[in-house]
């Protein structure tokens, strides 16, 4: 039973990783604005971009 | 399909979606409104950036080109506007109020494409905000925005953006805190587990260190995550009153020091776990509270109705000047539309102001050489020239804001801090009571327990937390019908408020639907003649009347002139035709009134043409669900609709006309002192001061996006007539609270009964304490959705 020393260790260890990303991603600013970037994600691709372009254009 | 967006597309401007004149423009078979739309378009085509297009239908904004820019030349000025500079590179952040769909973002988002000196931009779409990195030798900020001009998306810079004070670094520990005691609570409950369910003997060696372990998680959870209520405490001690945080700070510390001493001596499992979860709750509350509507702003000041810089005049030769090193005796070069922003006298022009940010009034008012200009005024007719008499902080309406009298904030109690006072005494007279009982019976250990454990189980955190959790519920409601208000403690306020005061302009009126009626007779000829010289006008008032004329077709025109802020004037198939102001008439007129638009054909007085100011819907239902308030009326305007208030308020209710912002404020106060809670609702700059001072402030806008001063709520106009709906709705949200409150007392007696006894075992405390959250958020969610519905608000 005294591998739960290690394991508790581990978990607590773990724990602590993912509040370290946590605050690392508070402080970078991903969620400052938590509203645009999901705009962004549904602009087409550059090379898709210019074809679609020209389909608006003949449309 | 394709057929109706042929269709769709040849009946607007294909950029804007304005209505197309009939001389529309056209390229690559596609129809403008204006050569500004059309020059857009070609700009961004030329760029490979018709995407623009793709994403949405006609998203541009009208293309205008009328500001002066020469002030971001300023090297001083420029340093106060970048958020970052080093060597070839700089970082700018502006807001965009043009910013308003998907094509906005793209566009914003491929600066780099019409000018390669930009490196990047991103957009924050919620607050408006774009922020642009360039390399500063290649392209200087004038450019910058003069490309953002080009393409629609005009900056608006303002005095605000120099005095950047606000920032959220408060929110953001909040929410850091948050996370730590997330974290420190997860892991406390699973250390926490083995101990309530009970140790075998083989198990016993972890108790220990499970304990350690708890003990250790506490530290942060008291002195990191929970801080704030103790320096909160403290102070409130040293003013001598006791709010909401006292008590709290106490129990964490109790809560601590139990924990500390038991895991010590081995003694017990001590209280972490309920330590943990009480700071966890308590902070989710607090940024429930603290969580206030980003994408509005409220704290605008005067400052942001005024522009950084003014055109001075130095030796005759313009000089742009930021305005905090306006002096006295400089002289200010004021063009049209441009605000004046230090009281000045006039020195050289034609000056026709409207003076609306100051009275309210919006027709302009004609200034003679000498006179003093306030500031807040805004020139409407050509440029002139002003000598200032006073430095912008000493300017009438800076004066307005920077009044002393304005309510403390510290002064005021919630009820919240009004109950804690009581509640903290009710527990230690419990407290010491049991006590002192287990002391008479000689028994030291119980009572040191017992009086713990009352301290323990009588946390008043459901009541930190059922009122962040029932007025943030509320404020969503409001938030769906265009009631926007500042934060909970607002809440409170506009429940407790009794006297309403209306500002007229703006308020109960509207200023976008004007009603244009004419005083005089046109025939169907004289009309088109009418329309084809309004056309060719940017003034407000010719596009409400072109509109209202409703003309198909129009003529072509000669030798036109337009004197800004006074009138038109064209030949049109050889009639003469002057639409204007009276003193800009070939001849003179008697006996009509001073304001509308006068038109002559040919020397003959055709008429004026009228606005009426549209008085917003369901105005008399509204008055008369208000008739447990006092009422008042304070207008800025004259009393031409004297008679209408009249019709619609009761005879008790005080109308006055005429007021000035500062009169507004004096009669605020006054009510005030009689012991009345006001409630101010205006719009402009002249309600400002108002506004502030009142209890509850609201500004009424048609445009959410429109600046508004500093308030405690932004009331779109369109739900003006359910103010009866969310006042009721506050109140009933107090309602909620005192129940839920009651509640929160019915668990108390039963922790107290075990607590008195001494014999409250730490798990009873951790499954109490969630249970009466749970019940008390439960409640409250549900409760306020049932009193939303009775107030007819969801």
């Amino acid at each position: 039973m005294n591998i739960l020393y290690f394991l508790v260790g581990c978990s607590v260890l773990m724990a602590l990783i993912f509040l370290a990303a946590f605050f690392w991603a508070y402080k970078t600013g991903q969620n400052d604005d938590v509203h645009t970037p999901g705009i962004r994600i549904l602009f087409d691709d550059e090379d898709i971009a210019e074809k679609s372009e020209k389909d608006h254009f003949s449309s | 399909m394709e057929d109706q967006n042929r269709t769709a597309t040849q009946a607007v401007c294909y950029h804007c979606g304005e209505d197309l004149p009939k001389v529309k423009y056209q390229l690559d078979d596609k129809d403008f409104c204006c050569a500004g739309c059309m020059a857009v378009f070609k700009i961004l085509s030329e760029n490979n950036l018709c995407n623009y297009y793709v994403y949405n239908n006609t998203p541009g904004q009208r293309f205008k080109n009328d500001s002066h820019l020469a002030y971001l030349d300023e090297p001083k000025i420029i340093d106060q506007l970048l958020d970052y500079k080093h060597e070839s590179s700089s970082i700018i952040t502006f807001y965009i109020p043009a910013i308003h769909c998907s094509s906005c973002i793209w566009l914003l988002e491929h600066l780099y494409k019409i000018n390669s000196a930009i490196f990047s931009s991103r957009i924050d779409f919620l607050k408006k905000q774009v922020t642009i990195s360039f390399n500063h030798e290649e392209i200087s900020l004038r450019q910058l925005v003069e490309t953002l001009n080009q393409i629609g998306y005009e900056p608006l810079i303002s005095l605000q953006d120099v005095v950047k004070a606000y920032s959220s670094s408060v929110d953001k520990t909040l929410v850091l805190k948050i996370a730590v005691a997330g974290f420190l609570m997860g892991n406390v409950m699973l250390f926490s587990f083995p101990e309530y369910f009970g140790l075998s003997g083989f198990e016993k060696q972890f108790q220990s260190l499970f304990g350690w372990l708890n003990l250790a998680f506490s530290i942060p959870a008291a002195f990191y995550c929970g801080r704030d209520y103790f320096t909160s405490a403290i102070t409130s001690i040293r003013h001598k009153h006791i709010n909401l945080d006292t008590p709290l700070a106490l129990i964490i510390a109790v809560l601590f020091l139990r924990t500390a001493f038991e895991i010590l001596f081995s003694t017990g499992p001590g209280f972490a776990d309920t330590l943990t979860g009480l700071v966890f709750l308590l902070l989710m509350g607090k940024w429930l509270k603290q969580r206030t509507y980003h994408h509005i702003s409220f704290d605008r000041d005067y400052r942001s109705y005024f522009p950084i810089a003014v055109t001075t005049l130095q030796n005759g030769k313009e000089k742009p000047v930021s305005i905090n090193e306006i002096k006295i005796g400089d002289r200010l070069w004021i063009r049209s539309g441009e605000l004046v922003p230090a009281d000045a006298i006039l020195m050289k022009g034609d000056a026709w102001m409207d003076m609306s940010f100051v009275t309210g009034e919006s027709a302009p008012v004609h200034k003679v050489l000498g006179e003093i200009i306030y500031a807040g005024g805004r020139q409407t007719s050509e440029a002139i020239e002003l000598e200032v008499i006073k430095p912008v902080s000493q300017s009438y309406l800076t004066g307005l804001w920077n009044k002393d009298n304005y309510k403390k904030d510290t002064e005021k109690q919630n009820f919240n801090d009004t109950v804690a006072k009581y509640f903290s005494l009710g527990v230690f007279l419990i407290a010491f009571a049991a006590t002192t009982y287990w002391l008479l019976q000689n028994d030291s250990h119980k009572a040191w327990s017992a009086f713990t454990a009352v301290i323990i189980v009588a946390c008043p955190c459901v009541l930190a937390l059922s009122t962040p959790f029932t007025l943030s519920a509320i404020l969503s409601v409001f938030d769906k019908k265009g009631f926007y208000v500042k934060n909970t403690d607002a809440v409170e306020e506009l429940a407790k408020s009794d006297t309403l005061i209306f500002d007229k302009t703006g308020t109960l009126t509207s200023n976008e639907n004007a009603e244009i009626g004419f005083n005089g007779s046109l025939t169907g000829e004289e009309k088109i003649i009418v329309a084809s010289l309004l056309r060719n006008s940017i003034h407000p008032l010719s596009r409400h009347i072109l509109k209202a004329l409703n003309v198909e077709s129009f003529y072509s025109l000669n030798d036109y002139k337009e004197l800004l802020g006074k009138g038109l004037y064209a030949q049109i198939n050889d009639h003469t035709i002057y639409a204007g102001h009276l003193s800009m008439l070939p001849i003179t007129i008697k006996s009509v009134g001073e304001t509308g638009v006068h038109i002559v054909i040919d020397h003959t007085y055709k008429g004026c043409f009228d606005i009426k100011q549209q008085w917003r819907p369901g105005l008399v239902q509204l008055v008369s669900k208000l008739s447990k308030f006092k009422l008042q009326v304070l207008s800025g305007d004259t009393d031409n609709d004297r008679w209408m208030l009249d019709t619609i308020f009761t005879k008790n209710t005080t109308i006055r006309f005429r007021q000035s912002p500062h009169q507004k404020l004096d009669a605020v106060l006054q009510l005030q002192h009689q012991g009345n809670k006001v409630m101010m609702l205006g719009d402009g700059l002249n309600d400002a001061g108002a506004i502030k001072q009142s209890n509850f402030g609201i500004a009424i806008t048609d445009n959410i996006n429109n600046f508004t001063p500093g308030c405690d709520a932004i009331l779109k106009g369109s739900a003006l007539n359910l103010l009866p709906n969310f006042i009721q709705l506050g109140k009933d949200g107090l309602k909620i609270i005192k129940i839920s409150f009651a509640i929160a007392i019915a668990y108390n007696c039963i922790g107290i009964y075990f607590a008195v006894q001494g014999t409250l075992y730490p798990l009873v405390a951790a499954v109490l304490m969630p249970i009466s959250t749970v019940t008390i958020i439960s409640f409250t969610t549900l409760a306020t959705r049932w009193f939303a519905r009775k107030n007819k608000l969801i």
